[in-house]
């Protein structure tokens, strides 16, 4: 039975109050014709947070309780689909009310949890080589506004080896969310991905909707065994949507502006991740824009203590210093016996070229080893670094041992012997 | 038990008010019943007859009204033989038994014993008439490599109890009663090799608190040389994400000298108690040869579990340290991080919406974590035996900032402070604990005076690479190009250690005093080297022979020739 109740008590920001009993902690409602859920009880003073925003609710308006708390339909017929925040169809298709699951459940169990193992494949060598993204990793791109993070991760999800993409946008420009689905559609990637937008004139509630509406999603095509790769962007947009509502619920902000258990918030959409002993995997990959590229702003600062690792884009490319993937070590054994050393030498001589760019810049002289390390270093930023390279690892590798050859003799690598005869493109060089 | 009833009247995130009349203690343990689940909280506030409660866990779904019942009891866990190697939710929940029931996820208001109900072999160690107060063992049980002391438990007051009926030796159920106590009143109270005991009360069952003086051998050289930590003392490693703060702490947990370990990994990474728990079990205690996992307990509330949980799981820890230590056991506990543990106050403090203070953390702030930390140490026992605590803690400061108030509270209360650096990690020194703002007031395995030297030359290195980015190598003297060369050499070759490396990862003391012997040997004569040039290749030379003496197994042919090697080395250049 639905109780209609038509006296709204208070309408602050995008919460209203309105008196009633019986109602339940959680619960979703209807406020006029938007969505809206029960965020606090006190006494018979139910709190209610408009979905839509409470612009324009009239104090006469009707609430109705409708008993259940926020759900998402799963099933097979997302694959394809495009939603807002409340899972509402933004595409013209049907709305799905089948198989409805509740968002936002219950923490994994650990000792379920299986060791992280499997690569995935991306195709970017700076991802791929240097810092390989692994099933099951929660992964956030570090950026300023202004870099390409939505193209690069509209090129993982076309490129990645996965079953199932979920993409989460929150706050996204109109064209971005656009270009996201006209290059999806292009590649073919359309039917094996469902998207949760809220785009940054949708109502704010919404936003902080989507990564709990992904996730669940997410969650259940890997208890199917599907492997999932959820990419959501962006983060900072969702902290911001969160402090916004906790400022106007006169919360006590702690740091910034933001709320004390932003890092609880995050963590807890984060911590979806795993890899589920015998059935599927989700990988999250999130962007995480920095204001004034400040990495110790509270959200990049409390999403690197909560992710394993961060690329880092900065002028248009995986910057091969900032970025860490903490889980690259249980992969790259096994990919190829090279990856580990190549990975670690190249990375090495990149950052001598580094400090040869600086001694150049400052006007000091260059030797005959600084030439060959800046040769390097610009082959190293065109042929790997750059973007829209799209090669398989092993050709990354090789490719890695081409522009080494091209720039050193074997022993300046500082590479073991038996790997240089091994893997130098040149043998008769390798004494 | 006692069991009243009170109802709902506001549901505000993990806190609720009730409404109550009756007799109810703070901090006492009340259970709110919701569908069909009953869903565990503790009172944390009373004001004008509403009681606030927090709620260990999601509290979607509880409405006014609903039913919430008190037990009367203070938050507690059950101790008793069984708790070694096993897996627990803040709330002492065994993770895997709990995955048997509900499946992948955590399903809420599902509550396990903690202790598996079998049976075990017990001897008693009294008679009856023996006087025992709480603490006193009335006997043992064997529980994998150790004794598990059968106790009075903690909270029985009074010392004029005697032992009324003890069983014989013989296997019993951990549920059982197996001894009777008596008081001079007449009062009786059964035993069961199981008790209860608050986890916010500090247990005291011990003759003295002594002062900690012996060294915990880490085999990390720069904490046992540089920056010990003594048994029964504290320590804390704060340092920004990406530090290595957890593998560092694996590694404590791993090669440190300790009977038993206990990991709180609160308010972090679930993948991280992965590993642990895929890792342990396969590696090999070096002290008994045994599975390390027997040795190890983890308490985990990952950064996804409900916050409140996330507070009592440091308590939850610190209770069992101290069961442990009341057996004369040295323990180990390892909580990371506190900042997390801090932050749960912080949400919690917000909601009862207390008057706050810095970066928003309630004023208890500095007391709380002061008296948490106080519960390590080392004692004497009723019994004359010598036991201890040693907690570390890390600390996951925002920003990498160590001004803020829980880097600042905890740096007021430890003995030693392992400050984990960013330019270190990103240099992929490791451990990345910085040597010189780091600081111990404990005793380490090696010569404090030369080691106080040895710091004051590294000091000065670290000068003169400061200065030597200004003027250039050019402008630097080749003294001066010496004393920073011999502080990166002790850099290099001691205080940096490979983890990966099999027989890097573990430095025994012998090994340390030696290798600190050579080094410092080495870093006090005066090279013969001309120019700056022979000087860097000198050094990197002997750089290099330390390094592949590391590989070198201990007082093996190997290890002698290197050492040879390393001294005849660095003479050669000694000036006459």
């Amino acid at each position: 039975m639905q109780k209609v109740y038509t006296k709204i008590e208070s309408i602050v920001g995008n919460v209203v109050t309105v008196r009633a009993k019986g109602v339940r902690n959680a619960d979703l409602a209807m406020v006029g014709d938007s969505y809206a859920n029960v965020i606090k009880l006190d006494g018979d003073l139910v709190s209610l947070q408009v979905f839509a925003g409470a612009q324009g609710v009239s104090t006469t308006d009707e609430v109705r309780f409708l008993g259940r708390p926020m759900m998402v339909s799963f099933s097979d017929h997302l694959l394809g689909r495009i939603f807002n925040g409340a899972g509402v169809p933004r595409d013209n298709g049907p709305a799905l009310t089948e198989n409805m699951i509740p968002i936002g459940g219950p923490s994994f169990n650990p000792s379920k949890r299986t060791l992280p193992n499997k690569m995935i494949r991306t195709g970017i060598p700076m991802i791929d080589v240097f810092n390989t993204l692994v099933e099951s990793q929660k992964l956030p791109i570090f950026s300023i506004s202004g870099e390409p993070y939505n193209q690069l991760l509209s090129r993982i999800a076309m490129q990645a080896e996965v079953d199932v993409i979920i993409l989460g946008g929150m706050g996204l420009k109109y064209d971005d969310y656009m270009e996201f689905r006209d290059t999806l559609e292009k590649g073919g990637a359309m039917s094996h991905t469902v998207m949760f937008i809220h785009t940054a004139s949708d109502p704010i509630v919404e936003c902080t909707l989507v990564p709990d509406m992904s996730l669940a999603v997410a969650e259940q095509f890997a208890l199917t065994g599907k492997r999932v790769l959820v990419l959501l962007t962006d983060m900072t947009n969702f902290a911001d949507a969160q402090k916004e509502m906790a400022i106007t619920m006169e919360q006590v902000p702690s740091n910034r502006g933001y709320p004390g258990d932003l890092y609880s918030s995050l963590a807890s959409r984060y911590e979806k991740a795993v890899d589920i002993d015998g059935a599927g995997s989700i990988t999250i990959l999130g962007v995480t824009t920095m204001p004034g590229d400040d990495v110790t702003h509270p959200v990049p600062d409390n999403t690197g203590y909560i992710t394993e690792g961060q690329y880092y884009l900065k002028s248009g490319h995986i910057e091969p210093f900032g970025s860490l993937s903490r889980l690259k070590q249980n992969v790259n054994g096994k990919t190829r016996n090279d990856h580990r050393a190549l990975m670690d030498g190249m990375i090495r001589l990149y950052a001598q070229y580094k400090d040869s760019l600086e001694k150049r810049s400052m006007g000091f002289m260059m030797t005959e080893w600084d030439d060959k390390l800046l040769k390097y270093g610009e082959l190293f930023e065109t042929k790997l670094m750059d973007l829209s390279v799209n090669i398989p690892l092993e050709s990354a590798l090789d490719l890695g041992w081409e522009i080494l050859a091209e720039c050193f003799a074997p022993n300046e690598t500082g590479m073991q012997t038996a790997l240089l005869k091994e893997r130098w493109p040149d043998k008769s060089a390798v004494a | 038990m006692k069991t009243e009833t009170g109802y709902v009247s506001g549901v505000n995130g993990n806190l609720i008010s009730v409404d109550f009349e009756g007799s109810v203690r703070k901090n006492e343990v009340g259970y709110i019943l919701v569908d069909d689940k009953r869903l565990k909280g503790e009172v944390i506030r009373i004001r004008n007859g509403v009681i606030s409660m927090q709620i260990y866990e999601m509290t979607d779904g509880i409405k006014v009204g609903d039913e919430v019942e008190f037990t009367g009891e203070l938050m507690s866990v059950d101790l008793g033989p069984g708790l070694l190697s096993q897996v627990f939710d803040g709330l002492q929940n065994p993770l895997p038994a709990l995955a048997e029931k509900t499946g992948f996820f955590l399903e809420r208001g599902v509550y396990l014993d903690a202790i598996p109900d079998r049976d075990w072999e017990f001897t008693p160690t009294v008679q009856p008439g023996d006087s025992v107060r709480a603490g006193s063992t009335i006997g043992t049980v064997p529980e994998g490599l150790f004794t598990n002391h059968i106790m009075v438990p903690f909270t029985l007051k009074g010392d004029d109890w005697k032992v009324k009926t003890v069983k014989e030796a013989g296997t019993y159920n951990v549920h059982a009663n197996i001894c009777t106590i008596e008081n001079g009143r007449g009062e009786t109270r059964d035993l069961t090799m199981v008790f209860t005991q608050p986890v916010k009360q500090a247990v005291k069952c011990y003759e003295e608190k002594l002062r900690p003086t012996e060294p915990l051998v880490t085999k990390l050289r720069c904490i046992d040389g540089f920056l010990p930590v003594a048994k029964g003392g504290t320590f804390c490693t704060p340092g920004p994400f990406g530090a290595g703060k957890t593998v560092l702490q694996h590694m404590q947990a791993k090669n440190s000298d300790v009977d038993i370990v206990i990991v709180a990994a609160c308010g972090e990474r679930a993948g991280e108690v992965v590993e642990v728990l895929t890792e342990f079990p396969e590696l090999e205690d070096p002290k008994t040869g045994r599975s390390l996992m027997e040795r190890t307990i983890i308490i985990c509330n990952t950064s996804s579990m409900p916050v409140a949980a996330r507070e009592a799981s440091c308590y939850t820890a610190v209770t069992l340290a101290e069961y442990y230590r009341q057996m004369g056991l040295d323990v180990l506990l390892l909580a990371d991080s506190t900042s997390r543990w801090a932050q749960a106050m912080r949400e919690m403090s917000g909601r009862l919406e207390e008057i706050p203070g810095e970066e928003a953390f309630p004023a208890y702030l500095e007391s709380t974590i002061a008296s948490f930390y106080e519960r390590a140490g080392k004692v004497r026992l009723k019994d004359g035996s010598i036991s201890s605590i040693t907690i570390g803690g890390t600390v996951s400061p925002a920003g990498g900032n160590f001004e803020e108030p829980v880097t600042q509270a905890t740096l007021k209360v430890v003995g030693a402070f392992h400050g984990l650096s960013r330019e270190r990690s990103d240099a992929r020194k490791y451990p990345s604990i910085h040597p010189v703002d780091s600081w111990s007031k404990y005793k380490g395995v090696i010569d404090m005076d030369r080691v106080e030297r040895a710091r004051g030359m590294l000091i000065r290195s670290i000068e003169v690479n400061q200065m030597m980015k200004v003027v250039g190598e050019e402008g630097t003297s080749n003294d001066d190009y010496v004393i920073f060369q011999k502080g990166e050499l002790l850099d290099a070759v001691f205080l940096q250690q490979n983890s990966f490396d099999p027989i890097d990862a573990a430095c025994v003391p012998e090994r340390q005093n030696k290798e600190f012997d050579l080094l410092y040997d080495a870093m006090t004569q005066t090279y013969d080297l001309p120019d700056k040039k022979d000087i860097r290749q000198f050094f990197n030379q002997l750089r290099q022979e330390f390094l592949d003496w590391h590989g070198t197994e201990f007082e093996s042919e190997a290890f002698k020739a290197q050492e040879k090697k390393i001294s005849d080395l660095y003479m050669s250049k000694v000036a006459r």
